[in-house]
């Protein structure tokens, strides 16, 4: 191994290389093998390099870079490693951006690799010359523009670190057209740390004892769970964890899938549409242990009435996210993985049983009020978006990775499907990007091709990134595509509905036979509008070989429930 | 309660990354009320200092913020007690007026300014000190006729004797962590 690292670095030493050809070399060294783009003007000489090695990068050509962002979140989200995107200048660059604030928000690993204008031409309006490194600065972790191949091994060098180190992010790295094709000495050394950049604090330990002291203590200790766990790898840590102390735990919707669904003390989702119990015990437990993040509103509702009566412990590694939202009594500031190891040692095995049967107590309510009716309906009503999601938990046991888009199906999906794989659930959780499913079921598929991939779309958000079917059709991977179509932009009716004096502007879909549109792309298809269809098209949907569209036309104006209103508190949490 | 504060930035010199801290003001939507850039003490290390008058919850955040950057070293927030700062303003005045009246050179002696140029068409007076002093001598000045008058951005030191050395050195032991 270390011999052969040798070797290939004596070999590099001499190896003159055009940018183009650099850019290429710094993708192998990084361990790249897919990546996900559309090719234009200002990139062409980065296009030309990948040609000669299309066995060991696969390029995945979306039909649409913002689908190119959006398959890298997925396939970043899904194998953990750096989503990689390319793009041409201009219209290109700026296709990018919705994905970059995307990844931004929900600290998803990639590198976008834009191609620009000619040096000596930047500042000329010249043709597809847009200042994307200005434009995508706000939505970046980091971003640089080259102008000289000689600074491109060391500016790939540190994208992938600053990417995937710390709090992960999206980087962007423009180069210009003539950087690309100027020769040069090429080397590569990967890079190990940014001087002025603290990825991984080191955790202090007093804060570890007083911590454990308050947790040892605890008589209602809630623990809510986000992303940063998936993202530090602290699977086993985590259950450990909450195994070990008892405590019952509630998930954020980009922590869904670090801990089982039916894990007897996941006590389910929190926040707007999340479930009745933790969300109103939130405003009872006397320690609130927060782990990997980051009290986004959606989460907390107004933060003037949210557990204030609780001692705040905060595992975070960003110290930006400390103290920001939701003030901490005590914060471990570093990794989660190693924070929890820590705290494992100093915890007491406990088990709280009469506070989880205050959990049960409500779960009950909220089965008898919201989860009956959602999941087996009145014969007479129309299908319900709960029941198919039950039904195809049913069928794939829990094992299988949900890629959801953002509305009313994102809320059922996460609340009905019975997660059992570790890091299985992709959704758009901080910008709520509709659109984000499809290709980001494409990337997440092609990081785990051994795995059912099934993309929950509803009628709305399929047809913003709809092209992405040519990218299904073109690469023939197997994407399962469920379409829960209400004929609605569901989510803002439901807002209509509640809030607006159901003035319904601009929310009905006049939609155009998906399945004819499936067809175009080679994709087989089925649309079920009974019930009693239900349960083959599923199945059918779950067996077939190939990608396959499963429409189902479900109940029209059903709304999400439990529902924290904005501005209400947690306490708030409406069951009608 | 919204009060003055002096940030002090230290970053690494590379292009785009003054845009990158003054956008997170911007977002938040802080008035900056001025700002200064230059080489610090550090080689090859550079300074910001930005004024702001903000509450001191929010600056504290807008300093993390700051800090999050990667190529940001370190970001450090002063209330006006705990610096020393100065700012200096340069005025430019016709020739004629000092070499027909000596009332400008008395005010320029009595605001311990200073003539920086003499011009046969022009002539420039220095000044430093803090805002209300050069505003002061501005104010004195002016029905004389000034042709030209600008006045930096803050530049300031802090009280506290922990030097930016020692920051750095932590930081970048840190970073290997
Ligand atoms: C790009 C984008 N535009 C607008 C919105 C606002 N929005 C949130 S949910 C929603 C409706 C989604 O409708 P649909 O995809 O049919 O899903 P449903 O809620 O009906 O399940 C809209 C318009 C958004 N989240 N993203
Ligand atoms: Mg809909």
């Amino acid at each position: 191994m270390e011999s052969t690292k040798a070797q290939q670095k004596k070999m590099t030493k001499k190896l003159t290389l055009t940018g183009a050809q650099a850019v290429v070399q710094c993708l192998l060294a990084e361990g790249v093998d897919t990546i996900f783009g559309y090719p234009g003007g200002a990139i062409m000489p980065v296009y030309d390099a990948l040609y000669d090695f299309q066995k060991e990068i696969k390029h995945i050509m979306t039909r649409h870079e913002q689908g190119a962002t959006h398959a890298a979140q997925g396939y970043a989200r899904i194998s953990g490693k750096v989503g990689v995107c390319l793009a041409t200048s201009g219209p290109g660059a700026t296709n990018l951006i919705t994905g970059m604030a995307d990844a931004q928000l929900d600290s998803t690993p990639m590198v976008c690799i834009t191609g620009q204008v000619a040096s000596q031409m930047i500042g000329t309006d010249a043709f597809q010359e847009t200042d994307v490194v200005g434009i995508s600065m706000p939505v970046t972790k980091w971003n640089i523009q080259i102008t000289k191949a000689e600074e491109i091994p060391a500016a790939l060098a540190k994208a992938f670190f600053v990417a995937k180190s710390g709090k992960p992010g999206p980087v962007l790295i423009d180069i210009t057209k003539d950087a690309q094709f100027q020769t040069f000495e090429y080397n590569y050394e990967p890079c190990v740390n940014v001087r002025s950049y603290v990825p991984h604090p080191k955790v202090n330990l007093e804060a570890v004892k007083e911590a454990a002291a308050l947790i040892n203590q605890a008589k209602k200790p809630l623990i809510l769970f986000g992303h940063g766990i998936l993202l530090a790898e602290a699977k086993e840590e985590f259950k450990a964890f909450v195994e070990k102390t008892g405590i019952p735990a509630a998930w954020t919707i980009m922590g869904l899938s670090a801990l089982a669904t039916d894990h007897p003390l996941n006590v389910g989702m929190l926040g707007m549409h999340g479930n009745y119990a933790p969300n109103l015990l939130t405003n009872e437990c006397d320690v609130l242990i927060a782990i990997g993040m980051r009290f986004d509103d959606r989460v907390t509702g107004d933060t003037r009435r949210y557990a204030r009566q609780a001692k705040v412990i905060h595992l975070e590694i960003d110290p930006a996210e400390v103290n920001k939202n939701i003030p901490a009594d005590v914060a471990l500031i570093g990794n989660c993985k190693h924070s929890l190891k820590l705290l494992l040692d100093e915890v007491k095995r406990n088990a709280h049983t009469s506070w989880l049967e205050e959990f049960q107590k409500l779960t009950k309510q909220e089965v008898d009020k919201v989860i009956k009716d959602e999941l087996s309906p009145a014969p007479d009503k129309q299908i319900s978006m709960g029941e198919v999601i039950k039904h195809i938990s049913e069928v794939t046991k829990g094992n299988a990775i949900i890629v959801t888009d953002v509305g009313q199906h994102q809320m059922v999906a996460q609340r009905y499907f019975n997660y059992q794989l570790w890091r299985s659930n992709v959704t758009s959780g901080g910008l709520g990007t509709m659109g984000f499913a499809l290709p980001a079921a494409i990337g997440a598929k092609f990081a785990a091709p051994d795995k059912t991939v099934i993309a929950v779309i509803g009628d709305g958000g399929f047809q913003m990134t709809i092209q992405e079917l040519g990218t299904i059709f073109q690469t023939k991977i197997d994407v399962k595509i469920l379409i829960l179509n209400n004929e609605y932009l569901g989510m803002v009716r439901q807002w209509q509905d509640m809030f607006f004096e159901k003035r319904y502007s601009s929310v009905d879909m006049i939609n155009p036979d998906f399945q004819t549109i499936a067809k175009g792309y080679g994709i087989s298809s089925m649309k079920v509008q009974k019930r009693d269809e239900l349960k083959n098209g599923i199945e059918e949907f779950l067996a077939h070989k190939g990608s396959f569209l499963l429409e189902v036309m479900v109940g029209k104006e059903n709304n999400i429930f439990p529902m924290i209103p904005t501005g209400a508190s947690v306490s708030e949490i409406r069951l009608a | 309660m919204k009060k003055q504060f002096t940030i002090s930035i230290y970053t690494e010199n590379l292009i785009g990354l003054l845009h990158r801290v003054t956008i997170i003001f911007t977002r938040r939507h802080i008035n900056i009320e001025s700002i200064t850039a230059s080489e610090s003490e550090v080689h090859g290390i550079h300074r910001y200092t930005i004024v702001v008058t903000e509450e001191e919850w929010q600056v504290k955040n807008v300093i993390k913020q700051i800090e999050k950057q990667i190529d940001v070293f370190k970001a450090f927030y002063h209330p006006n007690e705990n610096i020393v700062f100065q700012e200096m303003a340069l005025y430019k005045m016709p020739t004629t007026v000092l070499s027909e009246s000596k009332e400008v050179e008395k005010i320029v002696r009595q605001h311990h300014a200073r003539l920086l140029a003499v011009e046969p068409e022009f002539t420039i007076i220095e000044k430093t000190g803090f805002k209300e002093e050069t505003q002061a001598l501005f104010e004195e000045l002016k029905p004389h006729g000034i042709l030209e008058f600008v006045r930096s951005g803050r530049i300031s030191i802090s009280k506290p004797m922990k030097e930016f050395q020692e920051y750095f050195h932590e930081v970048e032991k840190a970073s290997k962590h």
